[in-house]
């Protein structure tokens, strides 16, 4: 195992994060904060309380969520398609290094990044709801799985993309949407019921069901479902990671 | 010609042709004596290669075979320079040795150890700068070269670092960030990067393309220091006198094959032409009558004449020469020999064919 090669992308890739500290922290918690303000305080006050939780406190979980799925996806997506843009990827082709551990080096810290803007947006949270966790090491396992699961996706599309759009379209066209149907900002029981079975459908219905859980001790659908849907999705990615590498796909001619 | 005329990869086609003409006559002189073929031979097999090279073809998707079964062994320590035109395979045999292509078919073992199977311990002992200014922008010099060293498996030394920085007169810029440096100064990021990890196999994948005079002697400079370090050093480059004035060895490739690998000396022995230029006291218009049988010129302003022969004659016929000048009261203040240089020889040969 390479470690200095894993320990050498990751500090490469944090170093990014702070050199844009502005775009890659401040600007999610703002827009964070607005959903808060907007749903939160003024819609909220107004919507009665959903499975017992005030509608503000039952939005955090899913806004959360919302900010992970995006900031792991697009970093990971960013972080690996940058050097093929560039031409640097040459050096991580050329290097003693195993496939495994360039994903651990991309993924660990695009994962890494997510998970702290997460837990910043939590700690914004406290600001204007009252929250509490019921189970905070489900609640953890939740934020780690997702994050890394959603950068092995955007370590994917990174290597797909052959250009800048399609570095956008997938989180623009695919997840926001899927994050936003999820149930973010309402249960799934709320929906008639043909659109419940459809949302079933959404894998990112089980990850904001299983993190509330964690929260709130209510779930959408068991928690056992979620986490077992969490790890086949987590699996899919993994399994998509190990084709590119033994193929060469889209990184070697 | 002037000595010192400028080279540039516009005389490239002609040297091709000069290159084809040579294979041509040596499959001619094959036939006749079959020694230049082990001499070929010979040359590209060598005791205890660092670098192994066999049966290595490369077809790429949609079909184009940009290498046709390559066999090549470098020796530890040599400087190999392999010189071919634009898409001739080089830049494509050097991606396959350092991971970054798939081959086809062939193997390739570095230090003995397999690319594929073993590609840990191959990948560690080499070294590669690519043809392309291809460097972050945001990171700083030093951060980009101890990045490259950890890549590569090694453990932090900032000394190492300070050393193959100020080897490179990057030391002074060791805090600044890639974006601000000159096209030379990347350049020479890109080779520190190379060198982070002390690599016993380097290659410069044109490391002089568009860099100006000062820093490709400046570079020319560390590839010697390379060397003396027990370095083994494979370039390409379009630049012929940068491979006569480096190389130990020269390989030729051309539509993806390696048409010629040979000794620079013997290259230069075998082909080379000397010319002895005399400076006359009295000018000539024209090469006098009566020295046909000598291959004579004369400047333009008839101050010199000069004598072509080939050092390989068993005669020279210098002494002939200076005996009929005598006689004929041709005097001359000075006089002095030039050999050929590489490219000439293949111009030389372009020009001696019909």
């Amino acid at each position: 195992m390479n470690l200095n090669a894993v320990a050498a992308i990751y500090k490469f890739e944090m170093a990014r994060t702070f050199r844009t500290l502005m775009q890659s922290i401040i600007s999610p918690v703002i827009s964070t904060s607005l959903y808060f303000v907007v749903f939160g305080a003024a819609i909220g006050s107004r919507i009665q309380e959903v499975d017992g939780v005030s509608y503000g406190a039952f939005i955090v979980p899913g806004l959360i969520m919302l900010t992970l799925l995006q900031q792991s996806l697009t970093n990971a997506a960013f972080g690996i398609y940058f050097p093929k843009f560039t031409g640097t990827i040459y050096e991580l082709l050329s290097a003693p290094i195993s496939p495994i551990e360039i994903v651990l080096g991309y993924v660990g810290a695009a994962a890494t990044k997510s998970i702290a803007l997460g837990l910043i947006i939590l700690a914004t949270a406290t600001l204007f709801v009252d929250l509490r966790i019921e189970h905070p090491l489900w609640m953890i396992l939740f934020l780690v799985l997702t994050a890394v699961t959603f950068a092995m996706f955007g370590f994917i599309i990174g290597i797909w993309a052959d250009g800048f759009e399609k570095l956008q379209i997938v989180p623009l066209l695919i997840v926001t949407p899927l994050a936003f149907l999820g149930g973010s900002f309402y249960s799934i029981s709320m929906l008639p019921e043909f659109w419940q079975d459809v949302s079933l459908v959404n894998p990112v219905v089980y990850l904001i069901s299983g993190f509330r859980w964690a929260f709130y001790g209510t779930s959408d659908v068991s928690i056992g479902v979620s986490l077992a849907m969490t790890l086949v999705f987590l699996g899919a990615t993994l399994a998509a990671v190990t084709y590119i590498f033994k193929t060469g796909w889209r990184l070697k001619s | 010609m002037p000595r010192n005329r400028k080279l540039d990869a516009s005389r490239l086609p002609t040297f091709l042709a000069a290159l084809a003409a040579y294979v041509a006559g040596s499959s001619r002189r094959r036939a006749r004596t079959n020694c230049d073929r082990s001499n070929l031979m010979q040359s590209t097999n060598v005791a205890h290669p660092i670098l192994a090279v066999r049966g290595v073809s490369k077809t790429y998707e949609g079909g184009f075979q940009a290498l046709k079964s390559i066999d090549l062994q470098i020796a530890r320590g040599e400087i190999f320079a392999l010189l071919g035109p634009n898409g001739a395979g080089k830049t494509t045999l050097i991606s396959i040795i350092c991971g970054i292509v798939n081959l086809s078919a062939g193997e390739i073992t570095v230090d003995g150890h397999d690319i594929g199977r073993n590609y840990r311990a191959a990948r560690s002992k080499i070294g590669l700068v690519p043809q392309e200014l291809t460097t972050d922008a945001f990171e700083t010099v030093f951060d980009t070269v101890s990045f490259s060293r950890g890549l590569f498996g090694k453990n932090k030394n900032p000394a190492h670092i300070e050393k193959v920085l100020r080897d490179l007169s990057l030391w002074d810029k060791r805090d600044n960030k890639i974006m601000t440096l000159s096209g030379g100064m990347k350049r020479r990021v890109l080779i520190a990067k190379a060198l982070s990890h002390e690599p016993e196999l380097l290659f410069l994948d044109e490391p002089t393309a568009g860099v100006d005079v000062a820093l490709r002697r400046e570079m020319w400079e560390v590839v010697r220091k390379l060397r003396e370090n027990g370095v083994t050093i494979i370039l390409t480059t379009h630049y012929i006198e940068e491979a006569e004035m480096m190389a130990d060895r020269i390989g030729v490739i051309s539509g993806g094959e390696l048409i010629l690998v040979e000794e620079k000396a013997e290259l230069m022995r075998k082909l080379g032409h000397k010319e002895l230029i005399l400076h006359l006291q009295e000018p000539l218009s024209d090469v006098p009558p009566g020295f046909s049988d000598y291959d004579l010129s004369v400047s333009a302003d008839g101050s010199m004449l000069t004598y072509s022969y080939d050092t390989n004659a068993e005669r020279t016929g210098i002494g002939s020469l200076m005996r009929r000048l005598a006689e004929e009261g041709i005097r001359f203040r000075d006089l002095s020999t030039k050999q050929s240089t590489l490219e000439e020889i293949f111009v030389n040969l372009v020009e001696d064919r019909p």
